[in-house]
């Protein structure tokens, strides 16, 4: 029998290992799963996190680095006047940053879910976030290869769920979710409700629950 | 502009944004940058379709919703509330960026820091420290099929934004087809650039002063 619900938060993030790469879906508040991020607040360290921005205010991932549980963080845009706590351990030299153009950042974790080792993308040809990466010329363009970003752990946020991990998404919640459940040992999701299996439309049905581990209620 | 005459009459944002809604066509898709370019869907011709694309994975993205209607989960991508307009969709967002990157955007309108001759675009880096950040604008910049650029001259002649080539960091390079500005709209020309048209009382002499290399007169204007 699968059934993918969890009763709580901290059950949903168990398991968590120090030194894991953590993605996490969201972009600005809309679809990040706060809760799932500060259940990991006090647990393991030395977290690569995975996501658009670098945490804002005292949440989600601002509180995790807040904490000094994060030793690097790979996005795309970190910076504006809310993220101040990425800021501060930056510019300290305590905290890494790997800076990707942000539809590069996508496509490198949909490579890694969907078994792709590496690409090419035009994107970012001829500038300082190509240097140190092969570039060559595809189709008269010249492109630069990335690899696939795959990690130990995904925590996504999702719509609504049933127990065999199948997500529906609200509106531009969506964003990261679909693609960072794909590519993830472990996707973790936390829903606003779980139905009974078959009441979700399967023409509804976003993420199938094959990419799908452990479904929370928040 | 000869010594002692007044200064030009600069365009207004709102009349830059205007002037690039002006041209946006019906059945466009379109992706506006944030900052200058979110001004121009106040100005788009309702009588025309056009499919505004937010990267977070909207098409069909629609004005701000009266106050007190905002939906936390249904924002632009600079964050702020916004609504679907009918014959909207979401995406997820590789699916966006499979959008943008794969050539299916008409349009993207974005600000800038510099447009060199040959159309390279630096808007993402002044150098220097500080938090480095850059989002879409790179991958907006090679895969629409037009690229525009909306930027103010004014006070500008002591740190030129039409250089012969870009000392900030690249966002693009060779991807601008036409910049929007507050005299006027110009096209790299590799030399210089080319005037494509100039609002009533404005010569092409009076854009020189913010231009490292020479503006002139293209041969078809868009406007008369």
């Amino acid at each position: 029998m699968i059934d993918k619900q969890v009763a709580g938060l901290s059950e949903a993030v168990t398991g968590i290992a120090p030194g894991s790469t953590v993605l996490v879906s969201g972009f600005g508040d809309a679809g990040t799963p706060i809760e799932l991020v500060e259940a990991l607040v006090g647990g393991p360290g030395e977290l690569t996190i995975v996501a658009n921005n670098a945490g804002f205010g005292e949440r989600g991932i601002a509180a995790l680095i807040r904490e000094r549980q994060v030793r690097k963080v790979i996005c795309s845009f970190p910076r504006s006047p809310e993220q101040y706590w990425f800021e501060r351990r930056y510019l300290n030299d305590e905290i890494e940053l790997e800076l990707l153009p942000q539809g590069t950042l996508s496509e490198r974790i949909r490579a890694a879910g969907a078994g792709i080792g590496a690409f090419y993308t035009p994107t970012a040809a001829g500038t300082l976030l190509a240097e140190g990466k092969e570039q060559r010329e595809i189709g008269g363009r010249t492109q630069v290869l990335e690899y696939a970003l795959g990690a130990e752990v995904a925590l996504i946020k999702g719509d609504q769920a049933d127990r065999w991990g199948n997500l529906t998404y609200r509106k531009s919640a969506r964003n990261y979710a679909p693609t960072m459940a794909m590519a993830a040992q472990r996707t973790i999701a936390q829903v606003r409700e779980v139905v009974p299996l078959g009441q979700l439309d399967p023409e509804a049905i976003v993420t199938p629950g094959i990419f799908v581990d452990r479904v929370v209620v928040v | 502009m000869t010594a002692g005459s007044p200064p030009p009459a600069f365009l207004s944002r709102q009349q830059i944004a205007a002037l690039v809604a002006r041209d946006i066509p019906d059945g466009a898709c379109v992706n506006l940058g944030i900052g200058m370019p979110t001004r121009v869907a106040r100005y788009l011709d309702v009588s025309r379709d056009i499919v505004l694309h937010s990267e977070n994975g909207i098409l069909g993205m629609g004005p701000p919703p009266p106050d007190g209607e905002e939906d936390a989960d249904l924002v632009d991508a600079g964050k702020a509330p916004v609504t679907l307009v009918a014959g909207g969709a979401y995406v997820s967002h590789s699916d966006s960026f499979a959008i943008v990157r794969g050539g299916h955007l008409d349009i993207a309108i974005l600000g800038a820091y510099q447009v060199s001759q040959a159309g390279d675009i630096a808007n993402w880096s002044l150098g220097g420290a500080g938090i480095p950040a850059v989002g879409g604008a790179m991958d907006l910049t090679i895969g629409a099929r037009q690229t525009w650029v909306m930027l103010t001259l004014e006070g500008t002649a002591d740190r030129k934004k039409l250089v012969g080539a870009c000392g900030y960091p690249l966002t693009a390079s060779g991807a601008v087809d036409r910049i929007y500005t507050d005299l006027g709209v110009l096209v790299p020309a590799n030399p210089g650039f080319a005037v494509i048209e100039l609002p009533a009382g404005i010569e092409v002499a009076d854009l020189q002063p913010f231009s490292e290399v020479p503006v002139t007169l293209a041969e078809e204007l868009i406007r008369a």
